[in-house]
């Protein structure tokens, strides 16, 4: 289905977005198996719809969406942004969706409200990969209230204007541009305020390799490869990693005065 | 079926990993990262020809169908080449010869340290497969040269276990599998005493 939205140029790269094939056959969503092509095969009859998202904890009007009600209730918009994979590898993709700090104003988050954390779908019925115990099922993914409140935060319900795609997270995902992929959560069901740092599935397996920062760093390798440089998708050449993947003049001041070895 | 016959049904099977790359890559079916791919493809083939090759010998003794050794070099020539394809990928697909970066990954990384320790053992065996080195060095001597092929073969599969991020189902086969061929010599050794 065509998603009406607004182009916004200032947020968006103009570099050439990756082709629509490889954005839908190349995917890592290990709730759908584990190798890149097994998303596009095994979610094809994923239910998308009926589907809640339940806004809850430290926040003064907690709510439970309807998908629909809440792909309306926010003006979307086309953004094309930039994604590095923790894996070494990247792409450009045409985004539709609306910022999450929308949201959050909406909700009023208490004083007590110092992260969010963000839930996917637990139905091993359907996702395969859930019944095999790669990772602590749900998967669970965390930001700093500041992060997620910033405008480059999204939430994503469709790619080059078109609904999402479910191999690419359906209905709704998270999109954290200047962090590794896996920081932007799939298949959303939950997004709840909390004052302490959540745990992140990544960060239960391999706590010294998937920090809960994981921002996009080519200083600080990952302990088993190098985080140097990075393979554009569909280019034979690769490429340097940029701080932050590049939005470092947008999202840097918030992490001033930290030792980014240390919060990896 | 006579020794010319199993020869050439090898040399073909085992061409069959490179000609699918081919007919892959000019279809336009290696996927979105075909430099991937083409690792991922020639690694995991290295590790067959590997354990093909180490399988020669239980399989032997247990049929006794002693023909099967006259494809064991071919075997294990095969595994020396699609380990070359997965080394030559490394160094010229993906570093494009980097040599900065080949030796910081080499140095920092276990799993290519690993892999590349096992790329280099395998050397010495491909280059003396030939009847006249066999001669020269002597049976004995050559057999035992011959021996770092089990080292080469726990250095591929702990290079294997190393690199996946954290589905470990693929790495642990082979290791299984190697296990049992490793553990089958073993305990032969000790009944033939």
């Amino acid at each position: 289905v065509r998603l009406a939205a607004a182009a916004n140029a200032r947020y968006s790269t103009t570099e050439t977005p990756t082709p629509y094939k490889s954005v839908t056959t190349y995917n890592n969503y290990y709730e759908f198996g584990t190798d890149k092509s097994d998303p596009a095969e095994n979610a094809q009859n994923f239910r998308t719809h009926p589907w809640t998202v339940s806004i809850e904890g430290e926040v003064k009007h907690p709510k439970v969406w309807d998908i629909d009600a809440l792909i309306k209730a926010f003006p979307l918009e086309d953004r094309t942004y930039r994604l590095r994979c923790v894996e070494g590898w990247s792409m450009v993709i045409p985004w539709v969706g609306f910022p999450l700090a929308s949201l959050i104003k909406q909700v009023e988050p208490t004083g007590n409200a110092k992260y969010v954390e963000f839930t996917t779908l637990h139905d091993p019925a359907q996702m395969a990969g859930q019944r095999i115990g790669v990772l602590d099922w749900p998967y669970t993914e965390g930001l700093r209230l500041d992060e997620a409140m910033h405008p480059l935060t999204l939430m994503a319900v469709g790619l080059y204007g078109q609904t999402l795609p479910n191999q690419n997270g359906a209905p709704i995902r998270l999109v954290v541009p200047w962090k590794y992929g896996f920081k932007s959560a799939k298949a959303i069901v939950r997004i709840r305020f909390t004052d302490k740092q959540p745990q992140t599935a990544w960060g239960r397996a391999a706590p010294s390799e998937y920090g809960f920062y994981s921002n996009v760093n080519p200083a600080v390798d990952h302990p088993r490869w190098s985080q140097a440089k990075e393979r554009r998708i569909g280019e034979f050449f690769k490429r340097d990693t940029l701080a932050f993947n590049g939005y470092g003049d947008q999202v840097a001041q918030m992490y001033r005065g930290m030792d980014l070895r240390k919060y990896y | 079926m006579n020794v010319t016959r199993l020869k050439i049904a090898t040399f073909l099977l085992a061409l069959y990993p490179l000609i699918r790359l081919l007919v892959f890559a000019a279809t336009d079916n290696l996927g979105a990262n075909p430099i991937e791919f083409i690792t991922r493809s020639t690694g995991t083939w290295t590790l067959v020809g590997l354990m093909l090759t180490l399988t020669i010998t239980p399989l032997r003794k247990m049929t006794g169908w002693n023909s099967l050794l006259r494809v064991r070099r071919m075997l294990g020539l095969f595994s020396f080449f699609y380990a070359s394809l997965h080394f030559i990928t490394y160094i010229w697909l993906d570093q494009f010869f980097d040599l900065g970066a080949i030796i910081h990954d080499v140095y920092k990384r276990p799993f290519i340290t690993v892999g590349f320790s096992a790329f280099i053992l395998l050397i010495p065996l491909a280059l003396t497969s030939s009847n006249a080195m066999i001669r020269r060095l002597g049976a004995k001597r050559w057999q035992q040269l011959h021996k770092l092929v089990y080292l080469i073969a726990i250095l591929g599969v702990l290079h294997y276990v190393w690199l996946v991020k954290k589905d470990l189902t693929q790495p642990l086969i082979y290791a299984g599998v190697l296990t049992l061929l490793l553990g089958w010599r073993l305990w032969h050794a000790r009944e033939t005493k």
